[in-house]
C-alpha cells in the first residue's frame, strides 16, 4: 500500500487505516461523558435545579410532616424527608434532566449525527446519562453524609441493599426518561411529559408521603408503582426494617417496570426529530 | 419518523451482537490494503432498493447503481426526488424494504459495525450540540472514531482552525458544514458519504471543499455526494445520476448524459425578419423575435444558419450556441417529467 499525501496536510491519506487504533467502549463512553459534562455545566437552570430543587424539597417535607402522623411507622420526620430526598435526586438529576437532554440530542439532530459513527445506540443512551447519574449519586452521598452528620440518623444499615436500589433506580429512571423522550416535542414540553411521573412517584412512591401512613388498600396500589420499589430498597438499605419477602417484592416490581422501560425504548425510541 | 428508524429490528440486533467491535476495527486494516470489497469490486452497491415511510409514501422507488473503489459518484434530483432518503440507506441509518445495499461488501444497516470504522458520513444537515466549541466538538468524536487524526489536524483541512474556540451555536451555516466535514474525514474513511456538502458555503468556501474532496478521490477514498448544484457534479462527479421520484432517470459519465441531450443555438432576428424565413431543416422555437433551435448536430445546423445569415443578409442579434450541459439535461429531466405527470393526470 502506497502512502499517497497531497499538499502539507496529507489530506488524501487514507493509509491512517492499517495503523488505527481502535476504540474502546471506555473510550467512547468517556468522549461522550466529557462532552455531556460540559454541556450540563453550561446548562445552568439544569444544574441549579438539579442541585437546589432535592435541597428544597427535602425542607419543605421536613417542615410540613409532623411527627405525630408518623408514630407506630417507626420512621423519624429526619428519617422520612432524607430517604424521599433520595428518590427526588433520582427523580430530578436522572429523570427530569434527561428527558430534556434526549429531547434536546434529537431535536438539534446530535443523535442522527451520532448514529453515523461507531458508537451503538445503547452507548449513545448511556454516555447522554453518565452525567446525569454521576450527579445523582453524587448528591444521594451528600443527602446521607448529612443525615448521618446533622440529623442523627445512623449510617446505613445495609449499605448493599442501599446501593442495589440506587443502582436499580438510576437504570429505571434513565430508561423511563430516553422513553419518555419518545412521546415529548420539544424541550418545553419535556416539563409536561415529565409530570406525570414526578407526581405519582411523589404522592404514591413514598417520596414525599410514606407508604407507612396510606390505608392498607392504597398502599397496596402504591406498592406497584414504578418508584416504589427503588424507594422500598433505598429506604430499608438505609434505615433497616423490611423484610426478605417485602424486599423481593420490591425488587421485582423494579426490575419488571426497568424491563418494560428498555423495552419501550427499544421499540419507541426516536432517533430522528418529530416533524 | 419510521417504524426502520427504531434500532430494535430483530436482525439488526442480533447482527450488533455478532460483530465484535474489535474484530471490525481490525478487518478494516485490513480490508483497506486488499483492494475491492465485493465480488463485482463496487465499494458502494444498490440494487433494487426500495424505502417506504410511515404515511404509504414511497421515498425510494426502485433504485440501483454501484460505484467502484476511488470512484466519486454525485447524486442529483430535484427537490424531494429521494436523494437523501435514498443517501440514508447506504449510510445505514436505516433499512431498505426491499433490495439490497451493500458498503464494502457488508450491510451497512445489519452489520454497521463491520462498515462504520470505515466510512465517513456529512448529513444534510449536521447535528451538534450548540454549546459545545468547535474543538470540543471535534474531540468528542474523535473519541468515537478509530484511528481519528488529531483534531487540530482535522480543523486544518477544512479550514477552522482560526475558530476552534467558538461555540457551535456562533458558526456560520458555512462553518458548520466545514466542521461536519472534519468529522466526516476524521477517521480517514476509506468510503465517504456527503449529503449537499456545500450548500451554504460561499463560493470560495465551496472551491476549498472541492479541492479537498478531489485530492482525497486522488488519495483512493471512494466519495458519493448529493448535490443541487450541477457545477459541483460536473466539476468533481466520475459518475453522476439524476434521480426523480424516486427512480434514477439518467446515469452514467457527464459527457454520456449529456450526449443524449440537444445543444442549442439562440439568436434574436431583426425587426421585419420573420422566423418563417429560417431555412426549413432547422428545428426553431420563435418567440417574439427570439429563436431557439434544438438540436443533435451542432456543427452541422449552425453551419447552415450562418450561411442562410449570410445570404440573405440577416443579422443574428445575441447569437449564442452551446453543447448540452448537465443543467439542461437536468432541466430537461425535471420539465419532461413534470409534463408527463400531467399528462398522466
Amino acid at each position: 500500500m502506497t502512502t499517497t499525501t497531497t499538499g502539507t496536510t496529507g489530506a488524501a491519506s487514507t493509509t491512517g487505516a492499517t495503523t488505527a487504533t481502535c476504540t474502546t467502549l471506555r473510550g467512547r463512553l468517556t468522549a461522550l461523558g466529557r462532552a455531556e459534562v460540559v454541556l450540563l455545566a453550561r446548562n445552568r437552570t439544569a444544574v441549579f435545579v438539579a442541585l437546589l430543587m432535592p435541597a428544597a424539597m427535602v425542607l419543605a417535607m421536613k417542615s410540613t410532616l409532623k411527627q405525630s402522623v408518623l408514630d407506630g411507622t417507626g420512621l423519624s420526620v429526619a428519617a422520612a424527608a432524607l430517604t424521599g430526598g433520595i428518590g427526588i435526586v433520582l427523580i430530578q438529576a436522572i429523570y427530569m434532566n434527561l428527558v430534556s437532554a434526549y429531547v434536546a440530542r434529537r431535536e438539534d439532530l446530535v443523535l442522527k449525527r451520532l448514529r453515523t459513527g461507531e458508537v451503538t445506540d445503547w452507548e449513545i443512551l448511556i454516555g447522554t446519562a453518565l452525567p446525569s447519574v454521576a450527579l445523582a449519586l453524587a448528591q444521594t452521598a451528600v443527602i446521607v453524609a448529612a443525615g448521618t452528620a446533622f440529623f442523627g440518623l445512623a449510617a446505613p444499615r445495609r449499605p448493599e441493599l442501599l446501593l442495589a436500589g440506587l443502582l436499580l433506580g438510576v437504570v429505571l429512571l434513565a430508561a423511563l426518561a430516553a422513553a419518555t423522550s419518545a412521546v415529548t416535542r420539544t424541550v418545553q414540553t419535556s416539563q409536561l411529559t415529565t409530570l406525570p411521573l414526578f407526581f405519582i412517584s411523589m404522592m404514591g412512591s413514598g417520596l414525599f408521603v410514606p407508604l407507612e401512613i396510606m390505608p392498607d388498600p392504597m398502599a397496596s396500589v402504591c406498592e406497584l408503582l414504578p418508584v416504589t420499589g427503588v424507594m422500598r430498597l433505598v429506604r430499608t438499605g438505609w434505615l433497616g426494617g423490611a423484610e426478605g419477602s417485602d424486599l423481593l417484592v420490591a425488587a421485582l416490581t423494579g426490575l419488571a417496570w426497568t424491563a418494560f422501560a428498555v423495552f419501550a425504548v427499544k421499540r419507541r425510541f426516536r432517533w430522528d426529530p418529530r416533524r | 419518523m419510521t417504524s426502520d428508524d427504531i434500532p430494535s429490528n430483530r436482525a439488526d440486533r442480533a447482527a450488533n451482537r455478532a460483530a465484535d467491535w474489535a474484530v471490525a476495527c481490525t478487518t478494516s486494516a485490513s480490508a483497506a490494503t486488499s483492494g475491492p470489497a465485493s465480488a463485482s469490486g463496487a465499494v458502494i452497491e444498490a440494487t433494487g432498493v426500495r424505502r417506504r415511510y410511515a404515511g404509504g409514501f414511497e421515498a425510494v422507488a426502485g433504485v440501483s447503481f454501484s460505484v467502484a473503489r476511488g470512484e466519486l459518484f454525485a447524486l442529483l434530483g430535484t427537490n424531494g426526488a429521494g436523494k437523501t432518503s435514498t443517501v440514508e440507506l447506504l449510510e445505514g441509518l436505516a433499512g431498505p424494504d426491499a433490495g439490497t445495499v451493500r458498503v464494502l461488501g457488508h450491510d451497512p444497516f445489519r452489520e454497521r459495525a463491520a462498515v462504520r470504522p470505515r466510512m465517513g458520513v456529512m448529513l444534510q444537515e449536521g447535528g451538534f450540540p450548540s454549546e459545545l466549541t468547535v474543538t470540543e466538538t471535534v474531540r468528542m468524536w474523535a473519541g468515537c472514531t478509530s484511528g481519528a487524526r488529531p483534531p487540530g489536524e482535522a480543523l486544518e483541512l477544512v479550514g477552522l482552525t482560526h475558530r476552534a474556540r467558538v461555540r457551535v451555536k456562533q458558526l456560520s451555516g458555512g462553518e458548520r458544514r466545514r466542521l461536519d466535514l472534519a468529522l466526516a474525514l476524521l477517521g480517514r474513511p476509506e468510503v465517504l458519504f456527503l449529503d449537499e456538502p456545500t450548500t451554504g458555503l460561499d463560493a470560495e468556501g465551496r472551491r476549498d471543499t472541492w479541492e479537498l474532496v478531489r485530492a482525497l478521490r486522488d488519495g483512493g477514498t471512494t466519495v458519493l455526494l448529493t448535490t443541487h448544484y450541477l457545477e459541483e457534479a460536473e466539476t468533481l462527479a466520475d459518475q453522476l445520476a439524476i434521480m426523480h421520484q424516486g427512480r434514477v432517470v439518467t446515469a452514467g459519465t457527464t459527457a454520456e448524459v449529456t450526449a443524449a441531450r440537444p445543444a442549442r443555438i439562440r439568436f434574436e432576428l431583426p425587426q421585419g425578419v420573420p422566423a418563417a424565413r429560417l431555412p426549413l431543416g432547422l428545428r426553431a422555437a420563435a418567440e417574439g423575435r427570439l429563436i431557439e433551435i434544438r438540436t443533435h448536430r451542432l456543427q452541422e445546423s449552425l453551419g447552415e444558419l450562418l450561411i442562410w445569415a449570410r445570404e440573405s443578409d440577416v443579422r443574428l442579434l445575441g447569437l449564442d450556441a452551446r453543447s448540452a450541459t448537465l443543467e439542461e439535461a437536468f432541466l430537461d429531466i425535471a420539465q419532461s417529467a413534470s409534463e408527463s405527470e400531467k399528462v398522466a393526470a
